[in-house]
């Protein structure tokens, strides 16, 4: 049964199968096993960027093709949500709109964009994404009347996921049992889904495939795969996977705009979580999600104690400064690309 | 034997062929066209078209060395901003050391300064471009998958010691006082500093231009484009040769740097992340390698950005997307593809 | 053994996950032709390739005038005096012929009275001197190849296949052109599958099939031995003759 689940493909791993029940476990138990407002919403947007990150890899890992427009189809999915909130009021007839109509653009987008740059070099796909990402981020900030331009947009949400309703009148291990929590359990369970159908994809034959055209596009033209039509339907999976996670995140945190969906900052940070967690691994999204939000909101501290303790030493002092994670960040990325491409799920799966 | 047979005969290029090859070099003339009669008004054009060539050039300096480095190696660079930043910011302490000379009436102070900061600046990105060839590039030869993820970690990292070195605020630092300002003809203001930047673009695609045609390093680069194995076959060290070619790359983009920062006035770690944008545009439109085709793809995004900036300010920056678009349906490997010989 | 310019003991090629050459050995004795037959895709090409520095051998010694060069990188085993006239016939066709030729003049300006016999040996070069090298025709380009080959004295130039494409009255005179240069002191590699052009200029021959030499010795004996023909060209040349 948790086989097929995980739809056959196992950890491989003792420590990689220890660490990822634990992360699992901990990000259902979140509300209880970390009480607050502050990790509630870490553990949340662990399970975003999870079902973000893996989308990611569906092109980058299984597919070997560099995008940089993953953050336009998540920006995409938070927005349509967004703006059906604002426009239609908060409802759950609103969020299903905006799903719907933010997956179905993310889609189309991807499949004119895939067809229309995927027949030549990854080289190109690459640098046509980041042209068009850019674009695409600065025409939303200057649509404001549509978009809320650079303030992005505020809205309500159903209240049956706001604090503010009650689902019952006791506490459950001192924790109250409020829409937040529901929704908490919405962005969970809906990560949750998604993820395994993921799993359910890669390894189903058209993943295999995608390996197969990855590893040797000629040869497996040559066998008969129609290899633009791989690449492309892979591109228009991720694309609306990312987009799906944008609606989750438009949902929990009330709040849509260029810098927390489309920003190039945030598809710099996918990539780390991608690499650094192990590309061609959905697990690696798993890890390295987990990972990253994790330094990113917790090391910072950690960091800020370093740079006082080295006061002393003005050079060390500044390079520990807690806003210089992202630069330790960035070497750790390219020894990771270097040294260990499948990341920390490939090491762990080598050590057995 | 029959020498005689040998009929000297030259396969030159059909009618048809020449007009294809040339049809890309009249798109910037037609689209200035295009862009006066939209306009309309004669010296709001004029000074729209000096702002674009300036502006075209400056994506051009910074372009070149891409596009190069890409055709000779194979090699995209990803991190090719980290350069443009850098060399801004060399530029501007410079500027900001030589304040004295800056700031006075005297025109050749303030060329001087100029010059000494774009010095400054290409010395040191070349240097830094020698750094990142041998340490994040060369490991990854021949695999595009880990030299665009390698790069971008690069380009991340080098914007992480910009804020090391100089802070994590955006620096404005004012044109010397003879670039400030504009002339007047008629009814045209036309920018000082964008004529100077004109000149200077102008006088590098010369010089460049001059160097692949008539020196032997500018053939082995042209050589190498096509064909680097036979370049190395003949005796000569491709990647001793890339490598002086990486590095002048970075220095063509720490000049570009220097010149977009006093274009802006401000400059910031991420200048030259955002440039690139514009730069990539710039590559696709010309054919990833060809350096005349990157001359005029800068020409016509630098035109048409300040023309629809113009016209229609909300959709500038897409519309340079949608030329993109409109180039690769007609040319899907760009204006000029580099044709290899492998 | 006579004194052998170029030999190759044992050499293995790999490319990606195939196994080309298999156990190649060759002599190239001084001063002559040695010419390699075989049919297309028996790794001749790979052969001189692998002499070049474009493949690197996996296994295999590679001597060139005694001095192992199969470790060498690409432009100094150039160097060290070897030139290459590829089966594409690497044309830098961007350039103009004179362009093509000042690059393959490594070590500085032109030999005058080189230069004048070249141009002497193949007309096309004079005539097309300042054309870009891309509007030459297919025999133009092949003499340009050669001719860039030679602009410098090497001691031994490995050629892929001169005729392939090449009209007769074009084959006929690079013919004669390379029993010119046979007859100053260069040694020549000749990768053919013209039998008429091999048995003209060749001193010795090698015949490879599937990676490996199946026959070697002396061309003329070859040539005149209908039957060994029939045996090893059955393999290679029949659709030559």
């Amino acid at each position: 049964m948790i086989n097929t689940l995980f739809s056959g493909d196992r950890p491989q791993s003792r420590i990689l199968a220890a660490i990822l029940i634990l992360i699992g476990l901990a990000l259902a138990f979140a509300p209880f096993l970390f009480p607050g407002t502050k990790p509630l919403d870490t553990a949340a947007r662990i399970c975003i960027f999870i079902v973000l990150v893996a989308s990611y890899d569906l092109l980058l890992g299984y597919t070997g093709i560099v995008s940089f427009a993953h953050t336009m189809f998540f920006g995409i999915g938070a927005y349509g949500v967004a703006i059906a909130l604002s426009v239609m009021g908060p409802g759950f007839s609103a969020i299903g709109v905006g799903v719907v109509a933010g997956t179905l653009v993310s889609a189309v987008l991807a499949l004119a964009i895939g067809l229309f740059s995927l027949r030549v070099k990854a080289i190109f796909f690459a640098m046509v994404t980041l042209a068009v990402a850019s674009a695409f981020a600065v025409l939303v900030s200057q649509m404001s009347g549509f978009t809320g331009g650079e303030d992005g947009l505020t809205y309500r949400i159903p209240r049956e996921l706001t604090p503010a309703f009650r689902l019952a009148d006791f506490r459950l291990f001192d924790v109250r049992l409020d829409g937040r929590l529901l929704a908490y359990y919405l962005v969970f369970f809906c990560a949750l889904a998604l993820f395994l159908a993921m799993l359910r994809i890669v390894n189903s034959p058209f993943g295999t495939t995608l390996k197969a055209v990855r590893d040797n596009a000629f040869r497996a033209e040559a066998i008969g795969y129609r290899v633009i039509w791989y690449r492309t339907t892979a591109t228009v999976l991720s694309a609306a996977m990312a987009s799906l996670a944008g609606a989750l995140l438009a949902i929990w945190i009330r709040y849509t705009g260029p810098a927390t969906t489309l920003s190039m900052e945030i598809m710099i940070d996918i990539l780390l979580m991608v690499v650094i967690g192990g590309m061609g691994t959905m697990y690696g999204a798993v890890i390295g999600a987990t990972l990253f939000i994790l330094a990113q909101t917790y090391l910072q501290n950690l960091m800020g104690a370093a740079e006082q303790a080295t006061e002393a030493l003005p050079l060390v002092s500044v390079l520990l400064a807690p806003e210089r994670w992202l630069l330790w960040l960035g070497v750790l990325f390219i020894l990771s690309v270097y040294f260990f491409p499948d990341g920390v799920v490939g090491r762990l799966r080598r050590r057995g | 034997m029959s020498e005689t047979a040998i009929r000297p005969k030259l396969v030159g290029p059909t009618p048809l062929e020449r007009v294809r090859r040339a049809a890309p070099l009249l798109l910037a003339p037609v689209m200035a066209l295009a862009g006066l009669a939209a306009i309309g008004d004669p010296s709001v054009w004029l000074t729209l078209t000096v702002a674009g060539l300036a502006m075209g050039l400056m994506i051009f300096i910074m372009a070149s060395g891409l596009t190069v480095v890409f055709g000779l190696m194979d090699v995209i660079n990803f991190g090719h901003g980290a350069f443009v930043s850098v060399g801004a910011f060399v530029g501007f302490t410079v500027l900001a050391w030589l304040a004295g000379w800056t700031q006075s009436p005297a025109v050749i102070l303030n060329l001087a300064a100029v010059f000494l900061a774009i010095l400054a600046s290409m010395a040191i990105t070349g240097a830094l471009g020698l750094a990142f060839e041998r340490v994040i590039v060369k490991p990854v030869y021949g695999h595009h998958l880990k030299q665009i993820l390698v790069t971008m970690g690069g380009l991340i990292v080098a914007q992480q010691l910009i804020h090391v070195v100089w802070g994590p605020d955006a620096i404005h630092v004012a044109r010397p006082q003879s670039l400030q300002g504009s002339f007047i003809f008629g009814e045209a203001a036309i920018e000082k500093y964008r004529v100077f930047a004109v000149g200077i673009g102008l006088v590098l695609f010369l010089a460049m231009r001059h160097v692949l045609r008539a020196t032997r390093l500018g053939l082995l680069v042209r050589a190498g484009v096509e064909n680097g194995e036979m370049v190395e076959a003949l005796g000569y060290r491709i990647r001793r040769l890339f490598l002086l070619v990486f590095m002048a790359g970075s220095a063509l983009a720490g000049l570009g740097g220097v010149m977009w920062g006093l274009y802006q006035e401000t400059i910031t770690a991420h200048m030259g992340s955002e440039i690139m944008v514009l730069v990539f545009v710039v590559v696709i439109i010309g054919g990833l390698g060809s350096i005349e085709g990157c001359f005029i793809g800068a020409l016509l995004v630098g035109l048409l950005a300040n023309y629809m900036a113009f016209l229609a300010p909300k959709i500038a920056l897409v519309s340079t997307i949608a030329l993109m678009v409109g180039v690769l349906m007609w040319r899907p490997q760009g204006l000029y593809p580099v044709v290899k010989a492998k | 053994m006579a004194d052998m310019l170029l030999r190759l003991a044992g050499v293995h090629t790999h490319i990606g996950p195939y196994h080309i050459l298999q156990d190649v050995t060759l002599d190239v004795p001084r001063g002559g032709v040695a010419v390699l037959l075989g049919r297309n895709g028996a790794g001749k090409s790979t052969t001189l390739r692998t002499i070049m520095g474009l493949w690197r051998a996996s296994a295999g010694e590679i001597l060139f005038d005694g001095k192992a060069i199969h470790s060498l990188a690409t432009p100094e085993i150039a160097r060290s005096g070897i030139a290459y006239v590829p089966e594409n016939m690497g044309v830098f066709s961007d350039l103009t012929v004179a362009e093509n030729m000042r690059l393959a003049a490594v070590d500085g300006p032109f030999d005058a009275r080189r230069l004048a016999w070249i141009k002497e040996l193949f007309p096309p070069i004079a005539t097309f001197w300042d054309k870009t090298a891309g509007t030459l025709s297919g025999g133009q380009k092949q003499m340009l190849s050669v001719a860039r080959a030679i602009i410098e004295p090497r001691r031994l130039i490995l050629i892929d296949e001169p005729s392939k494409g090449l009209a007769p009255a074009i084959i006929a005179s690079m013919t004669s052109a390379l029993r010119e240069l046979k007859e100053t002191d260069t040694t020549i590699l000749l990768v053919e599958q013209n039998f008429a052009m091999a048995s003209a200029l060749g001193d010795t021959v090698s015949v490879m099939d599937d990676g490996r030499i199946v026959h070697a010795g002396d061309m003329r004996a070859l040539a005149a031995d209908a039957g060994l023909q029939e045996q090893l060209m059955g393999l290679s040349l029949e659709e030559h003759q």
